[in-house]
């Protein structure tokens, strides 16, 4: 059995809450009891508490498996990079420094490289992975294009991004904010480095004396507030 | 207002009618993937796209294909047919080893030569001659008591040319340190497996004839 083509897994960044749910649920998982294949990511976390989920992007070309010097890290024929295979992991290590997005895990005590393998035994059998069938924002989302394109009409997914002069494309998808023509590129080492563009606006006192007309810089209500 | 969030919303729901399923799920209008169509089987699966076309690729890659269907692992019956072709050569081996032995064992012995004189080889020196070939050295060793030794030179680990030692009492190899005895021409320590081969010799009157060589292993 494998995972059909036309289910795929959506990780919308900007709807992650930080509850860790996704967390506990890898985590009670037989296949890997008590250690989750999944962890939330702090974007900055000295100024904000916006977390991301970070799963196994399933690479088109996987960096783990090319470095690998056991050939431990195999992908299957739907895309889904697996778990290292037990015989052979050496638990070397090269796959964790290679890795662009973070997702492999090092477990010394039993010698072995564990991964997000987007819940193989479930996914396969037509089940959705276990982080999102918790996840309450769906920010983790498993199911078809079509779906995704109807719940989430202001984001489209994109699967490609650049990590300095490597591209890569990927079976996940992240939601970016939707824009015409095709998926954007995400260009992630530029990004680490970007600082988000400040917007002002006025605060506009309603009060006796004050007309409570609209000044300019109304209607956006994320800009950041200047009395 | 074709471009109003909820109208495309809308609009996209008619593309997919089972979101509104029965079997839908939840809040936010998730249906349970099993509604789908059947997971294919891994047969039917298409190959993933990659960046490198399968002709780019290192050779070493190929043979270390990240792709599971592409990856050679040996199959049931090629490892059967393995085993007994190799086991099979083995047996093939081991009759032509015996072969051999029976063809060695019917030659003629090797005519007898004249070695030396006993005046050429004065007590305690050492001569050097080819028997039972032209390309057979051979040590004829004369002990200070006077008693006529004779070897095969080359080593029995790797045919290096051994040299006696006679004030030791040793035949020393200095390839690999290997030593044998100077009495007997047994191997006693280093990584000769067998004995030197021993060549009888016999006295003539006055001339040492080279005999026999009788191989030993142990």
């Amino acid at each position: 059995m494998s995972v059909p083509a036309h289910l795929e897994f959506f990780v919308d960044p900007g709807r992650c809450i930080g509850c860790q749910a996704c967390v506990q649920a890898c985590s009670e998982c037989d296949t890997h009891r008590g250690d989750s294949m999944i962890h939330l990511e702090y974007v900055d976390r000295a100024r904000s508490v916006q977390t991301v989920p970070v799963v196994c992007m399933h690479c088109d070309r996987p960096t783990c498996a090319e470095v690998c010097p056991a050939d431990a890290i195999k992908r299957t024929a739907d895309g889904v990079v697996q778990s290292a295979r037990k015989p052979r992991c050496i638990a070397c290590g090269n796959c964790v420094m290679a890795c662009p997005f973070g997702v492999p895990e090092l477990k010394l005590d039993r010698q072995i490289m564990m991964k997000c393998d987007m819940c193989y035994d479930r996914t396969s059998v037509g089940k959705k992975p276990m982080c999102a069938t918790v996840c309450p924002s769906q920010a983790l989302f498993f199911g078809t294009r079509e779906q995704m394109h109807a719940l989430r009409p202001q984001s489209m997914p994109t699967n490609e991004f650049q990590f300095g002069a490597q591209t890569i494309r990927t079976r996940v998808n992240v939601m970016v904010p939707r824009r015409a023509g095709t998926a954007p590129l995400v260009d992630v080492t530029a990004a680490m480095n970007a600082e988000p563009t400040p917007r002002t606006v006025r605060l506009r006192v309603v009060g006796p004396g004050t007309s409570g007309a609209p000044v300019a810089g109304d209607g956006d209500p994320f800009a950041a507030v200047e009395i | 207002m074709s471009e109003d969030p909820q109208s495309r919303y809308e609009r996209d729901l008619e593309l997919d009618r089972r979101l509104e399923s029965s079997e839908r799920e939840g809040l936010t209008g998730t249906t349970g993937a099993s509604i789908y169509e059947p997971p294919l089987v891994p047969d039917q699966a298409s190959l993933p796209p990659k960046s490198v076309e399968p002709g780019e690729e290192p050779r070493w890659r190929r043979d270390f294909a990240v792709d599971w269907p592409e990856d050679n692992y040996v199959a049931r019956r090629d490892f059967v047919k393995f085993l007994v072709l190799t086991s099979g050569a083995f047996v093939a081996g081991q009759g032509w080893i015996a072969a051999q032995s029976l063809i060695k064992s019917r030659r003629p012995s090797p005519s007898p030569r004249r070695v030396a004189t006993l005046s050429e080889i004065a007590p305690g020196s050492v001569l050097v001659f080819d028997f039972p070939g032209e390309h057979d050295p051979c040590l004829l060793i004369r002990t200070e008591s006077g008693e006529l030794l004779a070897y095969g030179q080359k080593c029995t680990h790797l045919s290096c040319a051994v040299v006696p030692r006679l004030a030791e009492g040793v035949i020393h190899c200095p390839c690999h340190e290997g030593y044998f005895d100077l009495l007997t021409g047994r191997n006693i320590a280093g990584p000769p497996p067998r004995p030197l081969p021993k060549v009888v010799v016999e006295v003539r009157g006055d001339e040492v004839w080279a005999i026999s060589v009788e191989e030993r292993t142990v």
